[in-house]
Parts: structure tokens; sequence; C-alpha cells
């Protein structure tokens, strides 16, 4: 935890620091008859955020906050496995949309998820994970008028547009 | 008498077919949220905010304030019958609820609970009643400079009051307000921190990506994490007969319920304080205030009544300053404030005079949901504890698909999708290191109200601040605000008094 503690907050200030400089692109200071310049608020905002960085790296120093003094593993084995499969499965579930379009996409996940994950048996892996994108197929596509993207699988849609517009 | 003759008009509105069904819904929806473990009120209503374009904006305002009840009900559920609160909000109900079901008399807990939500729920309802006609129209004075100062109060609250680590609190509060920047200047028109200049950030971070991804994929990872699966349950043995004799029983605990319900709504007016601390506070009260304060944490129903009497009427509390000021006190109401601007509806006083219909019929909704969450809750706490035993592994891989739909669906750009994934990966990594993420959601959504506020007061003193604090409504409120940032230091530089005075006599 302790190390993990100065390098988000040195990840931070750097963050910080990117972004007063981009605000930097627009007037930061008092323009006279029409009030501070648009880069004023996210450049003394940010300024914030880094002084606050400044900050809790003096507690780091000090030892003062919780993290800066645990011992404990930032990410412990349980929790990196965890990140990789959960998080993972959820980038390659957002990748997939635009490949297999939202329907096509949520199908893998939820196998993945349910069946590989969970290890739930076949049978309920298959009813949610065929039963979720019809719910909402209907629910968004149809009864909301939100088009989620199809991508490849777009021509798979077709009849069912007909059926019901 | 005006007000009761609006209130009826508000009830009436909120009776149409369209609104019991979702009032309906809604708190069926809630009980659910907030009985599952990892999901709360706040997860609920970011998650589900999209799904309500489909019905009127009044209409979807009702649907969501259900979802808000009903989440403060149902967060008693899993606290009983599972010993862990279900939702942050009802973590007091298991100190002596717990043992209770432990006893065997997770049916006293469970309908103690319920009646303890309603009578608090009710209380907060006649208080709001009371309250936001007059606040609001005392509002209807204030200038930029004066909303600005609340805004400030608002954030101050956080640093004064929340309890969290302060640099850490600072750092989420001025993210979320510069995320709020991002896109066009709003007073020039000039794009502004578009990063890379990739396209997608022209039209801004909406606020419902940083809500979804910090409370529906940050959120899931956090429980994954934290509870690593292992859950048990008590079975609660519930009958007519049982619940009608724990109805009796629990009226053994007004005094709990009475505390709860009016330290709640205070309490839950702050927009850093709120349900949590509300609860946990009425429990400490009602224990102080009680003959036995040893039963205790061993099975005492007012233990069980006071912090959840606090809950609801803690979350009617935070829609308060949400409905008359425009400032939002808790990160539900601040998403339900979001909302409001994404259907058109400018929040504040204004609302009370132009939107009489809107306000009223969601205040007249308070009182019948809060009577639904009820009904719905007695009937069917059997079936709520059956899907209780719903695995992790099936409810958080939904959560996560209805994530990413609804993130998708608020603005209809995978680049905010992308953008709620960073953000929730973020959120989890950072809320590790006890970095708070509420005030970066209130931020956000306040972020583009305050800026134009504070830009409009500067040109209107010929750039001098001491306008905030020479105004005579804006000078206390700013001067009020000061005082809460620097309440901690206050604090340490007293510790560190007492420590040399101790040492010197030592």
């Amino acid at each position: 935890m302790r190390r993990a503690e100065i390098i988000t907050a040195g990840l931070m200030a750097l963050l910080s620091i990117y972004l007063m400089y981009k605000s930097t692109e627009l007037d930061i200071g008092y323009v006279r008859g029409e009030g501070p310049g648009g880069g004023f608020w996210p450049f003394w905002l940010a300024a914030g955020m880094l002084i606050s960085c400044v900050w809790i790296a003096i507690n780091w120093v000090l030892r003062k906050s919780p993290p800066s003094q645990s011992d404990e593993e930032y990410l412990d084995s349980y929790g990196l496995r965890m990140l990789l499969l959960v998080g993972g499965g959820v980038t390659g579930f957002i990748a997939l949309c635009h490949i297999l379009g939202f329907y096509g996409a949520i199908l893998v996940f939820l196998i993945y998820y349910i069946r590989f994950l969970g290890r739930h048996t076949w049978p309920a892996t298959l009813a949610i994970a065929i039963g979720t994108p019809i719910v909402t197929f209907l629910f968004f596509d149809i009864a909301m008028r939100i088009v989620l993207p199809k991508g490849y699988l777009e021509p798979l849609f077709l009849p069912l547009y007909d059926f019901f517009f | 008498m005006e007000v009761l003759g609006l209130l009826m008009d508000g009830v009436f509105i909120a009776l149409d077919p369209l609104n019991i069904l979702l009032m309906l819904v809604g708190v069926a929806l809630g009980l659910f949220i907030g009985a599952m473990p990892g999901l709360g009120s706040v997860n609920g209503v970011a998650i589900l905010l999209p799904a309500t374009f489909l019905v009127p904006p009044a209409s979807a305002m009702i649907f969501l304030a259900a979802i808000y009840y009903g989440a403060m009900y149902g967060g008693a559920i899993s606290s009983i019958t599972l010993g862990i609160p279900g939702a942050s909000t009802a973590v007091a109900t298991t100190f002596d609820g717990r043992p209770l079901a432990l006893k065997g008399r997770a049916d006293l807990a469970l309908v103690t609970a319920a009646i303890a939500s309603f009578v608090g729920g009710s209380v907060a309802n006649i208080l709001f009643t009371l309250f936001a006609p007059p606040l609001a129209s005392v509002a209807l004075d204030f200038g930029d400079p004066e909303i600005f100062a609340l805004m400030l109060l608002a954030f101050a609250t956080f640093v004064g009051l929340g309890g969290d680590d302060i640099p850490k609190t600072l750092f989420s509060i001025f993210f979320g307000l510069v995320m709020a920047a991002v896109g066009l200047d709003i007073m020039t028109g000039e794009p502004r921190l578009i990063f890379g200049d990739i396209t997608g950030f022209m039209h801004g971070i909406n606020f419902l990506v940083l809500a979804i991804g910090i409370y529906g994929i940050g959120e899931m990872l956090w429980t994954i994490d934290t509870t690593r699966g292992n859950l048990t349950m008590t079975e609660a043995v519930l009958s007519i007969d049982r619940i009608l004799q724990s109805c009796k029983e629990s009226m053994r605990s007004w005094k709990g319920t009475a505390i709860g319900s009016f330290l709640g709504f205070f309490v839950g007016i702050l927009p850093a304080a709120g349900a949590t601390p509300g609860s946990l506070m009425a429990y400490g009260v009602t224990k102080m205030v009680s003959k036995n304060p040893k039963e205790f944490g061993k099975g005492h129903v007012g233990g069980v009544a006071a912090p959840e009497a606090a809950n609801n009427s803690a979350s009617t509390g935070a829609m308060l300053p949400m409905l008359t000021l425009g400032i939002p006190g808790s990160p539900t109401t601040a998403i339900l404030l979001g909302g409001m601007v994404i259907w058109g509806l400018q929040p504040g006083p204004l609302l009370f005079q132009t939107q009489t219909e809107f306000v009223w019929g969601l205040i007249g909704s308070f009182y019948i949901s809060n009577l639904f969450a009820l009904l719905v809750n007695l009937a069917f706490i059997p079936l709520f504890i059956w899907m209780l035993k719903m695995p992790f592994t099936i409810l958080a891989p939904m959560i996560f698909v209805l994530s990413v739909v609804g993130g998708y669906a608020a603005t209809q750009d995978m680049h905010d999708v992308w953008l709620m994934l960073i953000f929730g990966v973020g959120a989890y990594l950072l809320r590790k290191l006890d970095y708070p993420v509420a005030p970066a959601v209130l931020a956000i959504v306040l972020g583009p109200i305050a800026e134009p506020k504070l830009r409009q007061s500067l040109l209107f003193s010929n750039g001098d601040p001491m306008i905030f604090l020479t105004r005579p409504i804006a000078g206390p409120i700013t001067v009020i605000a000061i005082i809460l940032i620097l309440l901690p230091l206050l604090k340490l530089i007293r510790d560190k008094f007492k420590a040399s005075k101790a040492e010197s006599q030592a």
C-alpha cells in the first residue's frame, strides 16, 4: 500500500500538470469586459488538484494516512487475478461491441462470465446469456428507439426491424 | 393551508395509473437493489437513469425517487439475514439486526425495520412539505454570487464533515469539476480540454459516464474484491401471526424511531453527511438515551428502529436542498439533479413557480411511494430473501451489461463507453487508497452550474472576489463554508495544544 500511495499521488500530480497546461490553451486570466477567460476555471481547479497531490505526498512522508502506514499489498494475488479476469473481461466486452455489436457482445460476455468465471451449469448460463440480449433489444431498440450498434451482425436484425417497424 | 391544496393536487398527479405502476416497479426494484450487497440507491439510480428516457420527466423522477426509497428499506433485509449491509446506509442496522436474527427473531427485526422506515419516511415527508415552499421562496432572491456561495458550502461540508482524508477529498472535488469543464466553454463557445484532439470530448463528459463508471463498474470490482464470495444466510420464519405479533413488539422501539426520524432528516440535508452517518448517529443517540444501553449490540429492537428510521428520513432530507436550491444533499440526489438537467428542467427555486405540477407531483409521490414500500416490503420479504440467494457471479455480469448499455444509451457514443470503463477501473484503484468517490460525482453535476455563476459574479464585480463576502446573503454562507474548510485544521491545532498542555503538566 505504501508504495502504491506515493506512485498514485505522483501519477495524479502529472495528470494535474497536464490539465493545467491544457487549460492554458484558453485565456486563464481576467479579460476586461468579458470576465474571467475560458481557461480560468479549469486552470485553477487543476492547480487545486496538484496542491492536493503535494499534500498527499507530505502526509505520505509523515506517515499520516492509513495507506502510507500499511504493509499490506495494494493488489494481492486475488485482487490482481480478479482485475485481470473481470476488468479484462469487461474491456473485451466493450471491444467486442465494435465488432459483434452490443447484442452479440452481451451473449459472449455473459457466457464467459457465468460459465467460466462463475462455473454455473450450461443450461443456466445459456438461459441468461440468450434472455438478456432479447430483453435488452426489446427495451432499447424497440421501446425506447435507442438503436444500439449491431456491428457485423446488422443483417441478422433486418427481419426484426421489418417486423417491428 | 395553501400547501395542503398543492399537496392534494400533487397526490392526485402521483395517482395517475402510469405513475402508480412506475412507483410499484420502482419500489420493488429499489428493495431488491438495496438488499443486494454491493448495490445501493446510488448504483440503482445511476445505472437505471438512462432507462427512464422512455417516460415523461415527471414520471421518470417519480420512478427514480421510488427506487431511492425502496433501497432504503431493502438495505435492512441483508443487514439482518446476511449480517452484511445491503447498502452502506444500512451498516448500523447490522449492529442489532444480526444478533436478533441469530436469536431466531429475524422476523421481529425485519418488521421493526419496515415500520421504522415507514415512520421515518412519513415524518420526513411532512417536514419536507413544511420546509420546502418557504425555503424555495427565500431562495428566489438569490443571485449568482449567492448560488455560487451555496455550492462552495456544499463542497465545504465534504471537507469539514465528510470524515475522509482531506487532501484526497479535495482532489476528488477538483477532479470532478475539471471533468465537468471538458467540452465547449459555456460562455464563449470555444473548445476546451479536448484531449488528444479526440472529437468525442467536444460534447463534454456527461455526468452519467462518470456516475455509471464509478457506481456500476467500479462498485462491482470493489465488491468482488472485498467480499471474496463469502456470505452466510440466516433463514427468517414468517407468517401472518408472527408479523402481527412482531408489529406489537416493535412498538416498544418508538423512541429509537422518533430519534431516527428527526435526526435523519436534518443530517440528510447536508451534502456530505446523508443517510449513512445519519443512521449511525441515530443509533448512537438512541443507545445513549436508552435506560439499558448495555442491551444494544445484543439484539435490541431500538437498535434496528433508529438507523432504519434515520436512513429513510435522510433520503427525503437530501431532496430538500436538491429541489429548492439546486444543491443535491446526497450522491443519489446529485444524479437525480443531473437527470433533471438532461430532461431540460432548470433545477433551483424557480421550479416551484414554473413547474408546480412536476414539483408537487413528485412530493405527492413521496407519500405514496413510502406507503407502497412498506406494503411491498412486508408482503414480499420471503421473496427478497430468496432472491438474495442469487449468486454474485450472475448478478455482477448483469450489472456490467446494464452499465455498458446504459453508458451508451446516455450519449449514444462508444467513446463515452470507453471513458466510463476508464473511470470505473480508476475509481476502484483510487478507492483502495481511501480516495472518496462521492465528491467527484457531486462535482461533475454541479460544475457546469457553478462555473457560469462564478464568472458572472466576477464580471459583475470587475474581478473582485470580495463580492462573495460583502453581499448580505452570500457573505454569511461563504464565511460558514470557509469555517467548515478550516474546521479540520482548527481541530488539529486544538489537539496539538492539548497535547503540549498535558506534557507540561506531566
